[in-house]
């Protein structure tokens, strides 16, 4: 089966996240990139599916130029074709990134059984851009899985895709092709093995180069909110401080 | 004029993070004095009209299946004219959507507005897609300037960063983020009159439905546990976890994890708080061993008292914490475990 897997480099916060003066962008110039861990798990599944049932699969990104590094890093973990539509490095909302990627998919060699996404993007969490491709290519959709087996022996047919729904799950049938988001959980991704880099490091990235388009949603500015800033009070040091953690245990009403 | 609002159901009521959403609608169409109406799904008898009034709620409108009579009017094909009204009674995004869309138009309806749970994002992902209009997710304000405009306040990094965004659209669509702000019904309750609506549907809207099956998720104890205990990196390895385990039972609480725990194999992604994993709200979080990256913290904005233990006083999570604890989790936690043991035993 052909799958393929769209994934957005994002920063890699850690600890603080810290705003350019500028108001609009986080200074990254500290921290490394990375693929949002949602896909990261997509891609997992992906190469996971194609091990089981032959095939191939193909992971899409939409970013800058450089956004080929975390191309080359999902190469690393046994995905076999690299495709980059170049961006100026612009922010591109949800709805142009999503008729971008439609536009590659028709414009390409398409089919595709499977269109993996990861739920929604560590940065921006908009929460769409899986469904968005599905209505515009018209086919079935599902977000948020944590589950999918592929039903119908003899050739992919249909996909049974699993999620939480409070304390419970809830599983669709989705006829193939289909789009389905992920979340992290679903899977627990390999780490690349050294073949996989030396192969990552010499694969050939396909470059398109969509044109930006204004939406309606538009950032005006970024800022870290308020409540965040909280300093604890400490109560001591080591075993020292058991006195006074069981007596706020007490005051806080959590011991029976 | 009208702010739309669809309310989930847990538990045969109307769930929470429906009625914080239909706070944040009615606040909006206040905004602008316009009127709020609810959406549910399920038959008018199903409808919670009582809690709704409170909130303020004029018009309810309770989402049926259509017969299939009017089914084929709609040129709808025998397969899926199923004819029972319980056709929608199980979740469909993409028919919930069109339900939407058409409730929205009909109405009409400045603004959509849905708790930003996995089935609100979903259903008002569809909704824009199929209409399309741009979606806001996770918005924590919403205010009216001017037709077709208005002036959010969103989610990104879960929560951890605001941005604040314009929205021009025919109609805004958005999600509002669970923990932006408490429910609150409305100061003078307003007369709810009940409607059936009966949508209009094709039957690629129902191809996707879901099933519900009896298996039981544990993310929904650590989602609404009082207490959790937290182990991340310092915990060292995936034996060094009995002590928490043992401290959270003896709390009534549950165990939660970091990140680097679930991705090192130590424990399920299922115990995972953050940002991918579980948000929790409980009354204590004693996160021991966790340097408290924004992945995670934003798994933990909602707990009401965070106290952390860490061998490093520089650690991120003491700015985030209200109660530290600087010293080794395996020596602090057996003897805290050890206290509450002895406390217990005596007369």
């Amino acid at each position: 089966m052909q799958i393929l897997v769209c994934v957005k480099r994002v920063p890699m916060v850690g600890g603080k996240i810290v705003i350019l003066p500028n108001g609009q962008e986080l200074d990254t110039h500290m921290s490394g990139f990375t693929v949002s861990p949602h896909e990261e798990c997509a891609v997992e599944e992906a190469v996971r599916l194609t091990e089981r049932y032959g095939g191939g699969v193909t992971v899409l990104t939409l970013g800058p130029a450089e956004a080929a590094d975390q191309l080359r890093d999902m190469l690393a973990l046994g995905a076999s074709r690299a495709v980059l539509l170049e961006t100026d490095g612009r922010e591109w909302g949800p709805v142009a990134t999503a008729r971008a990627i439609v536009d590659a998919i028709r414009g390409g060699d398409g089919g595709y059984d499977l269109l993996l996404f990861g739920n929604e993007s560590a940065d921006t969490g908009g929460y769409q851009v899986p469904v968005r491709v599905a209505h515009a290519l018209g086919l079935p959709c599902v977000t948020g899985i944590k589950g999918i087996e592929i039903t119908e022996s003899g050739g992919p047919g249909a996909a049974r895709a699993r999620r939480e729904y409070g304390s419970t799950e809830e599983a669709f049938e989705l006829p193939l092709p289909a789009v389905i988001s992920v979340k992290e959980g679903i899977n627990l991704p390999r780490y690349p093995s050294l073949p996989g880099r030396l192969r990552a490091k010499r694969a050939v990235i396909e470059r398109f180069t969509p044109q930006w388009q204004p939406e309606g949603l538009s950032r005006l500015g970024l800022r870290v909110p308020a409540t965040e800033r909280r300093q604890a009070e400490i109560l001591g040091t080591g075993t020292d401080a058991v006195p006074a953690l069981l007596a706020l245990l007490s005051e806080l009403g959590v011991l029976k | 004029m009208t702010v739309l609002c669809l309310i989930e159901e847990a538990d045969g009521q109307a769930a929470d993070v429906s009625l914080r959403a239909l706070t944040f609608a009615r606040q909006l169409a206040g905004s602008s004095g316009q009127a709020v109406a609810a959406a549910v799904f399920g038959d008018p008898d199903a409808v919670p009209a009582e809690v709704l009034s409170g909130y303020g709620v004029s018009d309810a409108y309770a989402i049926c299946s259509p017969q299939t009579e009017a089914l084929s009017g709609y040129g709808v094909s025998d397969a899926y004219a199923i004819g029972s009204p319980k056709t929608l009674a199980g979740y469909a995004p993409q028919a919930w959507a069109r339900a939407l869309a058409g409730l929205s138009t009909g109405l009409p309806a400045t603004a959509v507005v849905a708790a930003g749970t996995d089935r609100g994002q979903e259903v008002l992902a569809h909704l824009g897609a199929l209409a399309g209009l741009p979606m806001a997710a996770n918005c924590v304000s919403a205010t009216a300037d001017g037709p077709g405009r208005w002036q959010l306040v969103r989610h990104r990094w879960a929560g951890s960063l605001l941005e604040d965004a314009e929205l021009e659209a025919p109609v805004a669509v958005l999600t509002v983020a669970p923990d932006a702000a408490a429910a609150e019904p409305a100061p003078t309750p307003a007369h709810t009159s009940v409607h059936r609506h009966e949508p209009a549907l094709s039957e690629a809207d129902l191809v996707v439905r879901a099933a519900e099956s009896a298996e039981q998720s544990a993310a929904a104890s650590l989602a609404t546990a009082r207490v959790v205990v937290g182990g991340g990196r310092g915990v060292g390895g995936p034996e060094g976890f009995a002590p928490l385990e043992e401290l959270a039972g003896l709390l009534g609480g549950v165990l939660g994890v970091s990140r680097v725990v679930t991705s090192e194999g130590w424990r399920p992604h299922k115990q995972q708080v953050g940002q991918t994993g579980t948000r929790i709200s409980p009354e204590l979080y004693l996160a021991c061993g966790i340097s408290g990256a924004i992945q995670h913290m934003a798994g933990c904005l909602s707990a009401r008292h965070i106290v952390a233990v860490n061998t490093d006083a520089e650690a991120p999570i003491i700015a985030h914490a209200d109660y530290a604890v600087i010293g080794d989790l395996n020596e602090v936690i057996p003897a805290l475990v050890t206290a509450i043991r002895a406390r217990d035993g005596a007369p």
